[in-house]
């Protein structure tokens, strides 16, 4: 059976043992952590410490590639808008000004602007493995009952689960669907025109969405059938309690996050650490 | 003092707000508790409506108008709501895959439990006791993807028994099963019976699998009414199957082509209380002496060759080794093996869809190995089961002429071809239609159709019959045997025994990727390994010819279904 991308595997890692609360809880502070400072030294650090992690949880790079792919792109494109709508950022942030290249106008390329981009492209570096930690290492289930004991409403947190649940399936029927459809004669390649590109994505999309519909009209029958719905709050059976482990993940992230503020208070005094005074 | 029943519908009738008509009309039922129900019928018979006026989903989540009184435990149900039904009626729905709602079978069982707010040491708990009810207590941490078609179905009863509900039904349980797996669930169905004071409703067209064990009353269903209430005895000692197109058990239909009549006090309703005397063992060997025994003439062309192919996905393991079988021109024959024992895969490797790692497959003789899926297309059509899976465009016409389309034929040619498939498939009144007007049967001729129309020598089919009542099967068989007929090789990927009973002279079994045999249908069907291998069920012809005293038990099933092809094509 092949998994698609977003699918959590099963193993037995450190991380894919901790509860999907903890996991989420962890994801949450780590990412305010990173959010709150402005501080290279401080986000090279969580990277580091992501990436160990991802190499704990033993996801490999195949997993995710798609994923990183497009981040990537996401970062790029962010870092040179960020330079092409306020080029001088930098400059009012660390109040200095060492220009690099004198290109027209206000668009010098300066140290600063440049050390900000890339504090900022850094920091959603560093946050976006954790999110696929999470994502990859947390079945379904129990990502619906963590997000259930976030506060999200049990409705919307199921959905959201049932979404990942039937990714696969849907994956599957989408490639015969592609199947059937080119012995029909469709030409997969890319050297189709682009309208004709449009109409074989159509042909595999309506009967895709068509297939889909008969799946929700049935979980949905199941679910009604079994008391979905019936009060304002639910239980949930793979709910894990926490365990020692959890309570060390919790204490990491909390420990990180407390650090990163003391770092911004006591030795950076704001925010943004400065290098250029 | 009368005692109450449980269910009682009185001049109850109901109509879809989206339906111009009502779907069910004067039902007057009584269950009572504790009793064993079969509601048959042919599709859209109402049978499933019944089902869900019953759990509550009509009028909860179907809306239209009800008219009279249907009261369960002496409540009206639609003063009710679906969740104070479903503590009474449990339900098992027909598609195990799509209700598995749960990530793992415990969690699946448990998910009522969750719904209302039992806490997790007791959840546990009674997953724990209910699942061993099933014989799924082992599986409880594996997921719906590692669970054959009756482990998922046992999972879904385990979930609906846990609310400890005074009546089970069973919508169509035995649809997506193959016959040894659904033959099972019936077992199951029974031992519960047995062991609790449920009551039992069984909703399925499939009669003789049903009646597997005892059932108390069968309710017949034609066009939205009831037409019968009877115990089996009564039931196939009369016309009624005959006049509502629900297949008969096929030792009864053997025993009325030995002229014998079918009466109550034979207990003809379940084989095994069947009562079999001389005069009737003397007619039935008689009429297996009289029966001429047809050899069908084969080709000696070679359409399709199979030459030592072994297959994986992704390097994964093995999934079929050195498979090799040949397909002659003009063949109708049935590819059979339990799920997953490699079928699919062989159709796949065949279309081009995926890549066979070693081994050849010749078409008429000629390497297909660098032939794109388009090319092979045109020789090898494939149809998928489910037609919505292949429709994709709004009309008729342009559905069917899509392949040629893309082929850039000439418009005229088109029109021809088109026209010309239609009419093979007798859709040729509907060929300026929409698709969406077409009943499901129709729509799969239309996916045949169109597949008829790129002219390939082969058609394979994934389960043709998947799902289809007794006419619709016939229906869609008939018109596969005219394909056949016209000269296409047809290839059926299937477990209905009937179909490889019926229409296919020889059957390839497939297990664990390996062919175990290539024979008739009445050898297959026959011999107790092939089938246990198979997860096929040994058909009750088998057990008729040894009640009957008739030592060769295949080529009694050869003789009935040489006879029948000679009564139903002259």
């Amino acid at each position: 059976m092949r998994t698609g991308i977003f699918t959590a595997q099963k193993a037995d890692t450190p991380i894919h043992n901790l509860s999907g609360l903890t996991k989420l809880l962890c994801f949450l502070i780590l990412t305010g952590a990173v959010m709150f400072s402005y501080d290279l030294r401080v986000i090279l650090c969580v990277m580091v410490f992501s990436f160990i992690v991802l190499r704990v949880s033993k996801i490999t790079f195949a997993q995710i590639k798609l994923m990183v792919i497009y981040v990537v792109i996401f970062l790029a494109v962010n870092a040179v808008l960020t330079f092409i709508f306020s080029p001088a950022y930098g400059t009012e942030i660390y109040g200095t000004r060492h220009v690099l290249v004198k290109l027209f106008g206000r668009y010098d390329i300066t140290s600063e602007t440049l050390f900000f981009i890339l504090t900022k492209f850094m920091k959603y570096s560093s946050v976006i493995p954790l999110g696929m930690i999470f994502l990859l290492t947390t079945d379904p289930s129990e990502l619906a009952s963590s997000l259930n004991a976030v506060g999200v409403h049990y409705k919307i947190a199921f959905a959201f689960a049932l979404t990942l649940r039937y990714f696969p399936d849907i994956q599957r029927d989408y490639r015969d669907i592609s199947q059937a459809q080119q012995a029909r004669g469709l030409e997969m390649s890319k050297k189709a025109k682009l309208w004709d590109r449009f109409k074989r994505a159509l042909s595999i999309i309506l009967p895709l969405i068509l297939s889909t519909l008969d799946r929700i009209e049935t979980i949905t029958n199941a679910m009604d059938l079994r008391g979905f719905g019936k009060y304002k709050k639910r239980t949930w059976y793979s709910r894990r309690k926490l365990s020692k482990g959890d309570m060390f993940a919790l204490s990491v992230s909390i420990v990180i996050l407390l650090t990163t503020i003391a770092v911004s208070i006591f030795i950076n005094h704001g925010r943004f650490y400065n290098p250029f005074i | 003092m009368k005692k109450e029943p449980i269910i009682a519908f009185k001049e109850f009738s109901f109509q879809y707000f989206s339906q111009s008509e009502p779907t069910l009309h004067d039902i007057n039922l009584e269950i009572f508790s504790g009793e064993k129900i079969m509601i048959a019928g042919p599709s859209g018979s109402g049978k499933s409506t019944l089902g869900h006026c019953l759990n509550g989903l009509i009028p909860f989540s179907y809306k239209g108008e009800i008219k009279g009184s249907l009261r369960i435990k002496e409540e009206e149900t639609r003063e009710q709501d679906i969740f104070k039904l479903s503590k009474t009626i449990g339900t098992v729905l027909q598609d195990a895959d799509g209700q598995f709602v749960g990530l793992t079978v415990g969690e699946d069982i448990a998910f009522s439990m969750e719904n209302d707010k039992v806490l997790q040491p007791e959840m546990k708990k009674r997953v724990a006791k209910v699942a061993k009810m099933v014989d799924m207590d082992r599986w409880l941490t594996s997921s719906p993807y590692e669970l054959s078609g009756g482990q998922k179905q046992r999972t879904e009863l385990a979930g609906v028994m846990i609310d400890n509900v005074d009546v089970l039904l069973f919508d169509e349980p035995l649809a997506n099963l193959d016959p040894a797996t659904g033959k099972q669930a019936i077992e199951i169905i029974h031992d519960i019976h047995e062991e609790s004071d449920k009551t039992i409703i069984i909703i399925e067209h499939r009669l003789e699998d049903v009646m597997h064990r005892h059932i108390d009353r069968i309710i017949v269903m034609d066009e939205g009414r009831i037409i019968a209430d009877l115990s089996p005895h009564e039931l196939i000692s009369s016309d009624i199957l005959k006049n509502t197109g629900i297949r008969e058990p096929l030792y009864v239909t053997a025993l009325k082509y030995s002229g014998i009549k079918i009466q109550p006090h034979i207990e003809p309703g379940h084989i095994t209380t069947l009562k079999i005397d001389d005069s009737m063992k003397e007619a039935v060997a008689k009429w297996y002496r009289s029966v001429r025994i047809e050899r069908v003439n084969e080709s000696d062309i070679q359409v399709l060759s199979v030459n030592g192919v072994s297959f994986s996905y992704d390097k994964g393991k093995e999934v079929l080794h050195d498979v090799d079988f040949n397909i002659a021109e003009g063949e109708m024959l049935s590819l059979v093996g339990r799920n997953g024992a490699g079928k699919s895969t062989i159709a796949k490797l065949m279309c081009g869809f995926e890549k066979e790692d070693k081994g050849k497959i010749l078409y008429m003789g000629e390497d297909i190995a660098d032939k794109s899926i388009k090319e092979r297309a045109e020789r090898i059509g494939y149809v998928m089961q489910n037609p919505n899976q292949m429709l994709s465009q709004p009309m008729i016409f342009d559905e069917v002429a899509l392949g040629l389309k893309l082929r850039k034929v000439p418009q005229d040619e088109i029109d021809a071809r088109v026209k010309k498939a239609l009419t093979i498939c007798g859709l040729d009144p509907f060929i300026k239609w929409p698709v969406s007007a077409l009943s499901y049967g129709q729509k799969k001729r239309v996916t045949i159709a169109a597949i008829l129309a790129l002219d390939p020598k082969i058609i394979i089919l994934d389960e043709p019959t998947a799902g289809q009542d007794y006419k619709h099967y016939t229906e869609i068989m008939e018109f596969l045997r005219r394909i056949n007929e016209t000269g296409v090789t047809v290839l059926m990927i299937t477990h209905d025994m009937h179909l490889m009973l019926e229409y296919a002279p020889r059957s390839v079994v497939i297990t664990d990727g390996n062919i175990i045999s290539d024979a008739p249908a009445s050898v297959v069907l026959t011999s107790p390994e092939i089938i246990d291998a198979a997860n096929l069920r040994e058909t009750s012809l088998y057990t008729l010819a040894q009640m009957v005293g008739i030592e060769d038990e295949t080529a009694f099933v050869q003789c009935f279904i040489d006879y029948e092809r000679q009564v139903k094509h002259k």
